[in-house]
């Protein structure tokens, strides 16, 4: 399985769930250290975004429908449905509205999360 | 501020308010203090329309007037008052009841009045004609009593007459002095065609008698007698032998009369007085009267300009009488020299009695133009063949092809419109030309309702609009705009070529649909579009695993999404009946999960503020007790609102209530391209607001009447009438298939009055899908809402019951916690999201987590 992330040394690796848990092309949200990461699975691999929805200011993120634009892999809020890449957390509509996209990795089928943000998202 | 020149108007029909539109639209209207008199009791109404008005029984349906169009501009308008005279020495009206008006320039808009023969009993009770709006109450008035009704006149109003006689379900007659039906317009192969389809609607067609006297009946109110011998029993009658121009004030005030009546006026619509103008139905220009709105909207225009000063100079130079209509369900149309009274005049003439279709060609000597046409039966060619003859285009080598059939299945040899000049008058109602078309077009207005509603094309007789549709298609193809039709990036179809892409293919997953038709990972476009198509089609459980990622924020979670991320819960209460058992389980359930109750719009009931974790806990209690899922989260059926009916409505003449609880558990559950509501109202009074609905149903003595296409919401429309007094098998029949058809071919998101607004024939076209099977696709449409019904369940109690389904209903995959984010406030007595200051201010906050 991927890895999606270069710098693995010196992560606070936290195991979250199974990707069994994880409905396919759909994303799940798990607490991580009092933070709430959005998760999504797409066919085999994992991405973690920000749960909070910066337009709406409510915690949806993972409740969005998952897919690609121009070839992006996004994600649609689902209350106002702008989109955010799940590879970086970049706004498509707006940049100053990024969020952050967080390290994550598949060891066998337990989903592992870093709830350090990504240095350069 | 009014102005200083006095202009006043005598008679307030469709053609003065025509006059006073284009004063207004002109910006210069304030140059003028108007005085407007109208005869009848109410401002301009659509008398072209005139029929509709059994559709409602309300005047305000025909209204013209806009709201505060006479204010803004201070006209005064003095409704029911009769001018009586006009002193054209001093420059005044007066009426009979002693208002007068001092003009310097008065137009005449009088219109014509019915021609009722003079002969012995004409005058008798319930003897009507078919004029204004209180004539139709007269008649509906009569047809209470009586049983049997005569329409003196087998002219295009007469026909009209006859139809509404028959709709009021009453035996009905026409009775004609010429030899055929609608004598003005078609030949006789035409008119003989045009009487057997009206006889095979259950109309008497008599033709060739004279009456010579009206006396008592023996077993009715009248008795007919015609100069062959014959009689006809009849308890009402109503002429409708043709109409005579008003010119009694004109003939008064000495001004020039035509030979048989009508006031003359000049190219500039002048009469023999230059203050004084005639327009409409009243005036005589080169001999000729003019019975249809298009010349008289013409002369209007023709009027205000001359009076404005002549800056457009515009004359009137005559216009053309070509009419296409649908007289008792029949297409009609005459175009031009229809009788081939031009010298060298040759035709072309096409019967099929098999289909019950006639059509015949008019041409030049050399059958190069196209003179006049008549078409019965099947009228499609009109706007093709009126183009032809306006615009004098040469003709193809063989016309006769323009009307034979294709045998070969290839596409008549019609004109494309790309062939028509930029002047061509697409819609002569409303003036508007090709190039007016084209301008609007090319300035961004790229849909079918958009482009009606800004340049009012097709929007009186409707006669044009298929051919507005086709100069919109070509425009935009030709400016390389052709509206991208893909639903999105990753398909390159439209929803219903999608749609039938899976049910041809018997496509079941979003995974096959995108491997076989598209690319890429779709997006929250396609997937909400797919997975409701794929529900309309096979109808499984929406939140099967491969099913639940492409559900819209709402289907995702069975519920819908508030600001705040919690989550509202609407059980359907069908027709808007519950017990007070049921209430109870409510209100419980709403204190013990301390929920914000609030009555929708939708005579039900809301509960706010649940979290997710929390909706599989509250639907098993709901479920348990015997409540479903209310569907307020799908594109789907919605609810069926209700009056109370004839079970206790002391007005009620059918169980409104039981008909909405039936109809909606019937579509419960259904997929569909945008939500649809309905609702049943017990009579007219229309207490269920059903004329806004997609689909409405209003009860009647005899049953139903059926209305589609309604919304409320951003853009209100009222419904259209569909079908009348029908029962309940054949209102369930049509409603089925309505349905499905929508589901088919609507856009996504599109509510069926969009829909409706931008298909090609509109309600006529759906008529006949629907009722006449034109398409031969009803079986096919009923057998696909049977299967959605026979397939329906309940998806709150699939998902209580099914332990890894409750599990997607966690706030966090991986803690039992709830999202601390969400707090409270109290208001009023309940809970409300915290606005972003009190969550600041921290003060009196209730968490959930
Ligand atoms: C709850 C309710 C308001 C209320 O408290 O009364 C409501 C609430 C919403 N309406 Fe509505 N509408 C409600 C009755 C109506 C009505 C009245 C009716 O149905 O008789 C209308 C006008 C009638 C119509 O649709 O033709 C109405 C016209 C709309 C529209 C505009 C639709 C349009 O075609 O213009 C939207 C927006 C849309 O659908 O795109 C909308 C959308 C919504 C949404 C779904 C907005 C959203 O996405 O959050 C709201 C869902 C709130 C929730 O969680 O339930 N709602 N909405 C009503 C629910 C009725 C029910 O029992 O299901
Ligand atoms: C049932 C029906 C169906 C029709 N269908 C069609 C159709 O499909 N297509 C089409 O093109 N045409 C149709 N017509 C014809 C169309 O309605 C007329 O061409 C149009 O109404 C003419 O308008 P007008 O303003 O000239 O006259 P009118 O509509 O007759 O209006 C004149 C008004 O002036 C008032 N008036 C008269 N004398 C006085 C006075 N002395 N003082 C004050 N007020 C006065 C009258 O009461 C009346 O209200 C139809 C007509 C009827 C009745
Ligand atoms: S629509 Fe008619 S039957 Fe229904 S409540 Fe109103 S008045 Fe009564
Ligand atoms: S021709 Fe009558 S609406 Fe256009």
């Amino acid at each position: 399985m991927t890895d999606i992330f270069k710098k693995e040394d010196n992560m606070n690796w936290t195991a979250v769930c199974s990707t069994n848990d994880i409905p396919p092309n759909a994303g799940v949200c798990a607490l991580v250290d009092g933070k709430q990461i959005a998760i999504f699975k797409i066919d085999n691999a994992v991405f973690a975004l920000d749960n909070f929805d910066p337009f709406s200011g409510a915690n949806v993120l993972s409740r969005g429908i998952v897919g690609s634009l121009e070839g992006e892999l996004v994600v649609a809020s689902p209350i106002y449905k702008q989109h955010f890449a799940l590879a970086t957390g970049r706004c498509i509509e707006d940049e100053n509205e990024s969020i952050a996209a967080y390290n994550v990795k598949l060891d066998g089928d337990t989903v592992l999360i870093a709830a350090e943000a990504q240095a350069a998202a | 501020m009014s102005g200083t020149t006095r202009l006043v108007v005598v008679g307030n029909g469709p053609v003065s308010h025509q006059f006073l539109e284009t004063l207004v639209e002109s910006g210069k209207a304030d140059q003028f203090s108007i005085t407007v008199f109208g005869e009848e009791p109410r401002p301009a109404y659509d008398r072209v329309h005139l029929t509709a008005w059994f559709e409602t029984r309300k005047a305000e349906s025909l209204n013209m007037v806009t709201e505060g169009f006479y204010e803004s501009h201070s006209m005064i308008v003095h409704n029911d008052k009769k001018v009586s005279s006009i002193d054209r020495a001093n420059k005044v009206v007066s009426t009979d009841c002693g208002t007068t008006a001092e003009y310097d320039v008065l137009v005449l808009g009088t219109g014509s009045y019915p021609f009722v023969p003079p002969v012995p009993g004409h005058d008798r009770e319930n003897c009507f004609v078919y004029r204004t709006i209180e004539d139709l109450e007269a008649i509906t008035e009569a047809s209470k009593n009586g049983k049997i009704g005569a329409v003196v006149g087998g002219g295009l109003l007469g026909l009209e007459a006859a139809k509404a006689l028959h709709d009021l379900g009453i035996k009905t007659h026409v009775v004609e002095f010429a030899p055929r039906l609608m004598a003005v317009q078609v030949d006789d192969g035409g008119g003989k065609l045009l009487r057997k389809k009206i006889e095979d609607l259950g109309v008497s067609v008599h033709t060739g008698k004279n009456t010579q006297q009206i006396i008592d009946g023996d077993n009715t109110t009248h008795k007919m007698c015609f100069a062959d011998g014959e009689e006809l029993e009849t308890d009402l009658i109503v002429f409708s032998a043709g109409i005579r121009p008003q010119d009694a004030l004109a003939r008064q005030s000495e001004l020039d009369i035509g030979e048989r009546g009508g006031i003359v006026i000049n190219n500039n619509c002048q009469t023999s007085d230059p203050s004084i103008y005639a327009i409409g139905e009243c005036a005589l220009w080169n001999g000729r009267i003019f019975g249809l709105i298009a010349p008289g909207n013409e002369m209007a225009r023709v009027a205000a300009d001359h009076i404005l000063g002549g800056a457009e100079d515009k004359q009137f130079l005559g216009a053309d009488m070509s009419t296409k209509l649908k007289l008792m369900g029949v297409d009609v149309a005459s175009i031009g020299d229809a009788h081939a009274n031009t010298p060298g005049a040759k035709c072309y003439t096409f019967i099929d009695e098999q289909l019950e279709v006639y059509k015949k060609l008019v041409v030049n000597e050399d059958a190069s133009k196209l003179l006049g046409a008549v078409l019965i039966g099947d009228a499609d060619d009109y706007g093709t063949l009126l183009q032809y003859a306006l615009n004098g285009i040469e003709l193809p080598e063989h016309p006769e092809a323009m009307i034979l059939p294709s045998l070969d299945g290839t596409a008549a040899a019609g004109l494309g419109v790309d062939a028509l000049p930029e002047g061509a008058q697409i819609c002569s109602c409303n003036n508007v030309t090709k190039g007016d078309l084209c301008s609007a077009i090319a300035e961004g207005t790229h849909t079918l309702g958009d482009l009606k509603a800004c340049t009012k094309a097709a929007t009186s007789c409707g006669g044009c609009s298929a051919l507005v549709g086709q100069v919109l298609n070509a425009e935009l193809a030709k400016l390389g705009l052709e509206v991208n039709t893909d639903l999105c990036e990753h398909f390159p179809y439209t929803r219903q070529e999608i749609y039938h892409l899976v049910r041809v293919g018997k496509i079941k997953s979003f995974k096959e649909l995108l491997e076989k038709h598209g690319k890429g990972h779709g997006c929250d476009i396609c997937k909400p579009t797919a997975a409701s198509i794929l529900a309309s089609c096979w109808n499984d459980y929406i939140l099967e695993a491969e099913h639940a990622g492409l559900q819209d924020t709402n289907d995702r979670m069975l519920a819908n999404m508030q600001k705040n991320g919690t989550y509202s819960i609407v059980p359907r209460v069908a027709g808007g009946e519950i017990t007070p058992e049921k209430l109870i389980v409510l209100g419980e359930v709403g204190k013990k999960y301390n929920l914000y109750t609030k009555i929708t719009g939708g005579q039900r009931i809301d509960l706010f503020g649940a979290t997710v974790d929390q909706l599989p806990v509250i639907w098993k209690e709901l479920v348990d007790a015997g409540f479903e899922s209310g569907h307020a989260y799908g594109k789907s059926l919605r609810t069926v609102k209700s009056c109370v009916g004839s079970t206790w409505c002391r007005y009620g003449v059918q169980d409104s209530v039981g008909a909405a609880i039936d109809i909606e558990n019937r579509y419960k559950g259904l997929r569909s391209p945008h939500k649809l509501k309905m609702a049943v109202s017990g009579c007219t009074r229309e207490c269920a607001e059903a004329q806004s609905k997609d689909v409405g149903v209003i009860a009647t003595e005899k049953g139903w009447n059926l209305y589609v296409c309604g919304n409320g919401g951003m853009k209100p429309r009222h419904a259209d009438l569909f079908a009348s007094d029908i029962d309940t098998e054949t209102l369930i029949k049509y409603i089925d298939r309505f349905l499905m058809f929508y589901v088919r071919t609507a856009d996504r998101l599109q509510r069926t009055s969009v829909w409706m607004d931008n298909l090609e024939g509109g309600l006529e076209y759906l008529q006949n899908v629907i009722i006449n099977d034109s398409l031969g696709i009803a079986e096919e449409l009923e057998a696909e809402m049977a299967h959605v019904i026979g397939t329906y369940q309940c998806e709150w109690k699939t998902t209580i019951e099914n332990e890894d389904k409750v599990k997607m209903f966690r706030s966090f995959v991986n803690s039992d916690s709830g999202d601390s984010n969400v707090v409270f406030v109290q208001e009023r007595g309940q809970i409300r999201p915290a606005t972003d200051e009190e969550r600041e201010l921290g003060k009196d906050l209730i968490a959930v987590a």
